[in-house]
Formats: C-alpha cells, structure tokens, sequence
C-alpha cells in the first residue's frame, strides 16, 4: 500500500508540474504584471498603502488622490515642469486670468486703493480643450444623450465604464467650469472646500444654503441656481467674483477643485442604480487630460489610458538653471504626452513594494507612498561621505531624483502653556535653550537618512521668502560658522535655561526638575527616537515625558488647546509664503476660531497679526518681501516652534525612466515621463532569472526525511513479534 | 433535525444583535462622527459646517442610541444605531464612508479570499493529518519525539516570520514567483502559490500536533489491537481505522472554520497583496470606515454560526449514533 501511495503522490507531482510548467515559459517566473496590451507603452507605478478614497474633483483633498486627478482632470492653472521658483501658467484656459476690481457698487476701481471690494477673475477656456471619449457624451439619433435610464433594471448590464458600447465627447465649455464651481458649494457633496471657498467667492454660501432645501430625488441640474460671483459670459468665457483682493486666489485655479465637469456626465453618473455598482464620479473621473481612467479596481490597480482628444502639448524648450545641462531638455518640443498607459498597483507592504522594484517590475520606486521612509531606509547607506545609494541600487544604474518639499514638518511649543508659552524674556530663552538642545541635524540623519533640512524659518526652498545662506539662519540657534550653520554650544543653551529661571533644568523657585510634555501620534514616533530625544534633552537637564494618542485623540488635545508641545506638518497647497506664514495667524488659532484652525501653537503677536494681513493682499515685491523678512524675524525671535525640517522628496528611478524631475506643488507631470522599453525589457530579464537548486535541494531534503522512515517501517512490517 | 436547524437560527438573531451592539458602541467608543468626518474630509481647512455636511449626508447627525427629540418609537428608532443596523438584517450593507456600495464589493473581494483560503484549508489539513498519522506510527520512538519537538518549535515561531521569511527566500532570492499581487488575468497559480505554501507551512506545528493527541487517543484502543490482531497493515489501521474514529474531534475544529473561508486572512492577504476580505477588513480599520468594519463583522458572525451549525450537522454524518434534536 505504501508503495501505492508513493507512485501516486509520483504520479501528482509529475502532473501538476506538467501543468505549471508551461505557465513558466514566457518571461520570468516571477513576473508580477500582466502582459500589456501590444503596442502601447505603459508605465508601471505604485499606489499608496491605500487606494484613493475619493476621485471627484470636489470631494477630494490627498495628494495620492491628486496623483489620479491632475493626470485626468486640466484645472484653469497649472505650473512649469521644469522652472524653479515655481512658475504659474495657464493650462485649461487660454491666458492668465484678466483681473479687474470694483467697489461695493460694482464700479471699476484701481487695484491699490482700499476701495477694492470685488476681485473679478475673467478666463478664456481654451478652444482645443475636448474631454475624453465617454458614453456620456453619447447621442442617440435624435441628439438625445444615449445612455440615460429611468429605472434601475434598465442599464444592468453595466458594470464598468468599458461596458459600455458608444462613447462620445464635446469641447469643454466656459459653462464646465462654472458647474464644477457650484458642484463645490453644494452641501450634498460634503466638499472640503466649501468652507474654505466660501469666505472668498461671492455668494457661494447662499447659493450652498439655498440648495440645502432643495429634495434629492435623483440628479439636481445645478445650472438651474444662479450663484452671483459666477458668470458665464459666451460659451468659452467666463468670470469668478471674489471678495475683497486675495492675489493667491490664481493659485487655487491651479489645483484639482477647479477643474471642469460637464452636467451631462454628472447626469450620466446619477442614472438609477449606477450608485449600486460604483458608477459614480468619484470612482471614474472624465476629464480633458492626457490620460483616462480605463481601469479603477480599488482593490488591486488603477489604470490610465491617454486620451486621444487630448490637446496639442509639448515638453517644455527651456527650464531652470542647470536642467539643459543635465539633458532634461532633451525632449524639449515633443508632443505630450510620453508614455501610452500607466498602471498603478496597489501595494501595502515595504518588502514587496522595494523587491519588485529592485527586480525592475516598478519604474519608480512611487509617486505617492505613505511608508517611504522604510522604503528609503533600505536604500541609502551611511558611507564616508555621508548618506549614499546603497551598492545594490548603484549596481542597477538607479538614479535618485531628490526634491525638497514645499513642506514642514515641525513640534510646536503650545504658547498659552504655563510653563512654556508666553511671551516674556524668560520664556523665549527657555524656548530657545530646548531649541538648541534638539540636534536637528543628528536627528535627520538619524532616523530619516539625512533626507531633510533642518529649518531656519517657517518657509521652505523654493517659495518666495526663503532666504540662503548667513542671511537665512536663525541668529536664535545658529551661528555662520566657516561658510555652514552651525548649532549654538551646549553651554548656551544651559546659560539660557538658567537665565529662565531654571539652572541645571531645575525650577530655582522650587528645586523641581524641568519637565516637559510631548504629544505625539503613536504611529508617528519609535522607541528609538524617544529615547534619542530623552538623551538631547538630557544633556541641559530636561526631563521629557510623551503622551502618544492616535490622531483623533492628538487632533482633540490641538483644538482645545490641551498640550504642550505637539508635532505638526503642512504641505503647501501653492508657493507662496502666505500658504506657511498663516499657519502663526492669531485667528488660524483653533482657541480663537473655535475650528481646525492651522495656528496650533495659538501664537498671537498683533504685529505679525497686522503684516499678515498686509501681506497677504500685497502682489510679489519688494515691499511684500520686506514684510515676510520681518514676520520671520518675530517668529525667531519668540521661538514658536521647537524644531522644524523641510522633508525631502525623495525618488528612486530605474535606469530607463526618463524625465524624472520632481514638482513638489503640481502632480499632473506624468505627461513627461519617458520609458526606454527595450532597455526595461533586457534588464527585466537579466535581473530575473530563477535560482532552481533549491527545488532540487528541498526535494533531496524531503526525500531524506521520509527515507529513514519508510526504511523504519517496511523493517516493522518484516519483523517477528518478538522483534 | 430541521427543528433543529430552525431553532438554532433563531438563536442567532439575539446573537446579532448583540454582536452589532458591542461593535457599534466599541467602535464609537474611540471614535466619534466628529472623528470619522474630520478624518474623511483631510487635514486642512476643516469648517465645523464640512463636518455637519459631511455627517449630514452620511447619515451621523442623528443621536446615537436614543433620540430624545423624537416622539414615541422614533426615540429609538431615528438614531443612528438603528438605522445602520437593521438594515444589516437584510443584508443591505449600504456604501463605505467613501462611497462604494459594500455589498458589490464584498462580492467582489470573497472570491480571492477564497482562491487563497480554500487550497490553504485543504492542504493544510491533508498535510497535517498525514504527517500527524506517520508520526502517530513511530509513536514512543525518537522519531515521535524528534517530531513532537520540531512541531512546538514550528508553533512557536510568529506567523509573520513564515510569511517575510517566505518571501525573502522564495520570491526575493531565488526569483521563483512574484513575491505579491494578484490577476485573473492569466496565471493566477502563480501569485497562490507563495501564500499557501506559507499558509501550510506554518499551520503544520500546531496542526500536526493536534491530530497526533486525537490520533494518539485512538491509536490505544480496543478495535485498533483487534485490526493489528487481524494482520492489518500500519498503513490500512491509521487510515481506515483510526482516521474515520477521530472525526468527531476532528469535525469540531475543522467544520466551523469552512464558512469563515470568505473571510479571508488579514496577514496573508495584507502582506501578499491579495485584494480579499481580509484586506478589505484591514484597511477599513486603518482608515476608520465604520460602515465596511461593521458589515464584515455581522458577516463574519453569521459565518461563525453557521460554521458552528453545520459541525453539528457533520457530527450525524461523521457518527450515526448522534441524533440532533
């Protein structure tokens, strides 16, 4: 019987290897993608640890999501790829938006006078702007949208958007964008703009207030309710209406909330029982983009397919300083965009995401990936030249392209603390001395592989206002020392504490010991980092103890203003130093505003209070420079923040993606990516080749395990009873 | 026996509700409708008026238990418990706080939990019991005890590590299959069978070992000296004797599990990125969407029931003498 089984489980293994085999032959074995369609370039990427919760333009507000919706979607605005500071230019329109200003009474009014009470944003959409094939664009004989259901049963058939047979599409309209305004301001929608856009645009709260009485049975054709700042004037022209003067308000155009959607495909996606099978805006977006949802399986990948009624764009001729020189201009002048398709897989954990990239299965190492910093820590090592690829990803020609974010990411002191904040000599100097303590520099290259620059002030690289160089430094905690910064001594810092009241980090009042509270997101701090931390603080005899709660908890303890010093980031939504210099409003205070106002740390100086509004009003200049120099300067000079770094975006790239220069403010830059197919293919390959003796190893292992044991029993079954 | 069956359906209806309730209040608990809308509106420019809208239309603008507002029945009924939970009863899961109807995508998602489930069950019982079996033979020998130490060694060894450690030698090493991700496009063998390797290979310690105690038990017993005493073969006594008279231990751990297959893995579908229920779970939790968390947990305590009914069930297959009643 034994022998039976043994020839069976043979015969089992032969056959289910005849089987697999041949799965085997086409490529590597471990070849994660399936074959693209023939012909078509495509271009393989990562989503985030999680799929994009929300794809329609109102609802959205992620920066994974934005990946998606700036491919698909052609806001009024966008910026230059290359240049740096970061340029506007305009993109779904014509031109810069024509700005003109009147009085309460409507009449025109000069820009510089305190008259301004409207702000009217004029726009041209451009001829040559169509929208992607889509059946709801569709039209029957009698020019009647095609696909429009009265009952549920009726448009069953339709799953997916490729199930559907005809596609149509029209040029984008004047009217497109006004709609996509309105689709913001109704309350349905839940837009997390609305608040936001509300203080600006004109009558965009009354029209939201209107349509909360209106009964939801079904689509609700917003262009039947007028909302006054918006008016279309001709079938490609159109103006906005804000309040008062907000020159930032053209950098808002820029973002995804702008972006046209034509009724009918709003209609389209309100057909009875498309909710039910996920036929909704939010999950297909239609746009007039270079690219096109074909594909959107949240589970496992989104995929993106250039649009043929894409406009005529071409890679930009010229570029910022140095970018001719390091060949990106070499495809200066070809028509966008590169690459036919794209496919984003999703993909949750570290190891598979970096073995597969290594394997030359991803192009990028991610656009968007909410665990780069474990990514990033099996790439770089600590050589004796500081932080440098590691030999492996030197081996496979991997470049790096880094990028410093338009980004903060800051521990805030809570200035309404008793024992930190306020605004005496005594507290700034406390403040100060815990400044010094915190080694930034040791800390970045600690825990983020030096992927990060220790802040001067709360502007980042590349937006107006930072300052280089001795001039840029905070006199506070650094000295210009041979050319570089350089932290204030130890010994400073225990001067200050003892000029604060606290010698040797003990109350001279009482003789307690100084401690000090950190609030930080559980998920957001290690152990290790803790302790290094402790041993900072340490060193001027500060105790430090940490209250980790989960981001609810932490967002909890900000609004009520029950902390004392917190971490915190912001990502800038535009380049402009009004986008970080509001984060130390007084008003942007939650205590005072009684929301998620961005001033965590309650900072309220009336000076800075009075610039910032000066400033935030002011066009580019002299004058406003002069303005943020000095908010800069009060923000130093009380020490509102402990530490601050500007992250760096950091991307790997194999050695057949071109293009590869990083936008920190705008995501719509897959139009420029260029893929060296044949060079992936070999080094795919090449890479990929199947280590086959350990099948032959564990087989050899197996059959030695079960030998003595087979030899064991056949000596049972031959034995005596009295063996 | 079907008043059996129907009595123990209705029995499950309290069950239901109660576990609807203890997941409803946990889950509010530590997070309130405030929490869920400022977590699914983003970080910036958060108005208290987005977080009405948001509430409004998702409907948690209501008390959660009682509405003191509301007259009569409505007290209790035009709260947000109610009306997120008895429509449960009708499986009608309603949409995730992002929108996606639950009930499509649960449809969607079981069948990759199954495809890595199923093989993973099978086998792993197949393995266990043979090897379970074959040490059962060499009992009180070294070989016995040689097993029973590499098995308490294998149980004692995290779950994570077969997986991590799987994919760095299968996949990453020696490049034999992709080390995750899944399509039904084309081979789907060869993203399954990492999974189930792993899957198997980390169940044979506490599996094994399992099987050898009720084998063990078995394998001391009158009938097995009688078949021994006949001239049966090792072989024919393990597999025709004793294997049918452990079923019923057998059957208890075994059955009550087949149901909870749809359910998927949340580490094995997490790390191998297999789009099941298991994940689905997982990233519903990490992204705090009530609604999905609270379907898969109704569906997986109906699971659990009738997993536990149908092991009653086989117990009358298994072993005519027990009559359910």
């Amino acid at each position: 019987m034994l022998s039976r089984f043994a020839a069976l489980c043979t015969r089992a293994t032969l056959l289910l290897g005849a089987a697999l085999l041949p799965g085997c032959s086409d490529g590597p074995w471990n070849n994660p993608n399936p074959e693209s369609p023939p012909g078509l370039l495509t271009y393989q990427s990562v989503m985030s640890p999680l799929p994009p919760k929300h794809l329609d333009p109102a609802l959205s507000y992620a920066a994974d999501e934005s990946l998606f919706l700036m491919q698909i979607y052609e806001p009024p605005m966008g910026y230059h790829y290359l240049k740096r500071p970061y340029e506007l230019l305009p993109l779904g329109v014509e031109d810069f938006p024509l700005i003109s200003y009147t009085n309460a009474a409507g009449e025109p009014v000069d820009p510089d006078t305190e008259a301004v009470a409207f702000s009217v944003y004029e726009m041209t959409v451009r001829a040559d702007a169509r929208y992607q094939p889509h059946p709801a664009f569709a039209l029957d004989d009698q020019g009647n949208p095609r696909y429009r259901f009265t009952d549920p049963a009726a448009g069953r058939q339709y799953r997916q958007i490729s199930d559907f047979p005809e596609l149509g599409s029209r040029p984008v309209a004047a009217n497109d964008y006004a709609y996509a305004i309105k689709r913001l301001a109704d309350p349905f929608n839940a837009s997390p703009m609305l608040g936001f856009m509300a203080q600006y645009i004109v009558g965009m709260e009354a029209f939201s207030e209107r349509l909360k009485d209106i009964p939801r049975d079904g689509w609700v054709n917003l262009d039947q309710y007028r909302m006054d700042g918006l008016e279309v004037v001709d079938e490609r022209t159109f103006r906005i209406t804000i309040k008062g003067r907000y020159p930032q308000f053209s950098y808002w155009l820029a973002m995804h909330f702008f972006s046209p959607i034509a009724p009918e495909v709003d209609r389209f996606f309100h057909n009875p029982g498309f909710l039910d099978r996920n036929l909704t805006l939010d999950w297909w977006p239609v746009g007039s983009g270079p690219f096109m949802m074909v594909k959107n399986d949240p589970n496992s990948e989104i995929v993106l397919e250039r649009n043929p009624n894409f406009r005529e764009d071409y890679f930009p001729t010229e570029g910022a300083p140095g970018d001719a020189e390091q060949g990106r201009l070499a495809d200066a002048g070809k028509r966008l965009p590169l690459i036919d398709r794209a496919v984003f897989r999703l993909e949750k954990e570290v190891l598979s995401l970096w073995t597969k990239f290594l394997q030359g299965y991803y192009d990028r190492s991610g656009e968007s990936h909410g665990n780069t910093n474990r990514v990033f820590d099996q790439a770089f090592v600590v050589g004796p030249d500081g932080v440098e690829l590691g030999a492996e990803l030197a081996e496979h020609g991997i470049t790096v392209a880094p990028d410093v974010k338009p980004a903060i990411y800051y521990y805030g002191f809570n200035m309404r603390d008793p024992v930190l904040g306020g605004y005496s000599e005594e507290r700034r100097k406390l403040r100060r001395a815990l400044q010094i303590a915190f080694d930034t520099e040791e800390y970045l290259n600690i825990f983020y592989k030096g992927n990060g620059i220790p802040a001067q002030s709360p502007i980042p690289p590349g937006i107006p206002g930072f300052v280089e160089g001795e001039a840029g430094i905070n006199p506070y905690v650094y000295d210009w020392v041979d050319g570089a910064p350089q932290r204030k001594s130890i010994a400073h810092a225990k001067q200050l504490l003892a000029e604060a009241g606290y010698p040797n980090g003990r109350d001279a009042r009482t003789g307690e010991p100084l401690k000090i509270f950190i609030d930080v997101q559980s998920q957001a701090i290690s152990s290790t980092s803790m302790n290094w931390m402790d041993r900072a603080f340490g060193r001027i005899g500060v105790q430090v103890e940490y209250r980790p709660a989960d981001w609810n908890r932490t967002r909890e303890k900000l609004l009520t203003g029950n902390t004392q010093i917190f971490s915190h980031g912001w990502l800038a939504d535009y380049p402009d130093p009004e986008n970080f210099l509001f984060l130390l409003y007084g008003p942007e205070s939650p205590l005072i505003c009684q929301c998620d106002g961005a001033n965590n740390a309650s900072y309220e100086r009336p000076e800075y209070d009075e610039l910032f509004r000066q400033m935030r009003v002011l066009p580019p200049g002299t004058e406003r420079d002069a303005l943020v120099a000095r908010m800069v300067e009060l923000y130093r000079e009380d020490a509102v923040w402990l530490f601050g770094y500007y992250p760096k975006d950091i991307y790997l790239n194999n050695p057949w993606v071109h293009n590869n220069k990083r936008h920190g403010i705008s995501k719509n830059t897959l139009k420029y990516v260029r893929i060296d197919d044949e060079l992936r293919e070999r080094k795919r390959e090449e890479w990929n080749q199947p280590v086959i003796w350990p099948l032959y190893a564990m087989s050899a292992l197996l059959i030695a395990l079960l030998l003595p044991g087979v030899i064991a029993y056949r000596r049972r079954l031959r034995a005596t009873a009295r063996q | 026996m079907f008043a059996y069956i129907v009595r123990r359906l209705l029995y499950a209806i309290p069950i239901l509700i109660g576990v609807n309730l203890l997941t409803f209040t946990l889950f509010f608990v530590v997070n309130s409708p405030d929490d869920m809308a400022a977590s699914q509106l983003g970080d910036k420019y958060v108005t208290p008026e987005a977080i009405a809208n948001w509430k409004q239309k998702n409907g948690y603008d209501k008390p959660l238990f009682l509405n003191s507002q509301a007259a009569g029945v409505g007290q209790v009924t035009d709260t947000i418990f109610f009306d997120k939970s008895v429509r449960l009863f009708a499986f009608d899961f309603g949409r995730s706080e992002s929108g996606r109807d639950i009930t499509t995508d649960v449809a969607t998602r079981m069948w990759p939990s199954l495809a890595v489930a199923l093989p993973t069950f099978l086998v792993g019982i197949g393995v266990n019991i043979c090897v379970a079996l074959m040490v059962v033979m060499f009992r009180g020998t070294r070989l016995d005890r040689g097993a029973v130490f590499v098995f308490v060694a294998l149980m004692s060894i995290s779950y994570l590590f077969y997986i991590i450690g799987g994919q760095f030698l299968v996949a990453k090493t020696w490049r034999l299959v992709p080390i995750s991700g899944f399509h039904t496009e084309g081979q789907v063998w060869k993203f399954l069978v990492l999974p189930v390797l792993v899957g198997v290979v980390a169940g044979i310690g506490a599996g094994a070992r399992w099987y050898r105690t009720l084998f063990l038990e078995e394998a001391n017993q009158d009938y097995v000296r009688t078949a021994r005493a006949k001239g049966c073969s090792e072989l024919s006594i393990l597999f025709r004797h004793i294997l049918p008279n452990a079923l019923i231990p057998i059957l208890t751990g075994v059955v009550v599990l087949i149901p909870s297959l749809f359910m998927g893995s949340l580490l094995i579908e997490s790390f191998f990125g297999i789009p099941g229920l298991g994940s689905y779970m997982l990233d519903a939790i990490n992204s705090q969407d009530f609604a999905i968390v609270r379907s898969m947990v109704f569906i997986g305590s109906i699971l659990y029931i009738v997993g536990l009914l149908l092991t009653d069930i086989s117990y009358t297959w298994a072993d005519p003498r027990v009559r359910l009643s």
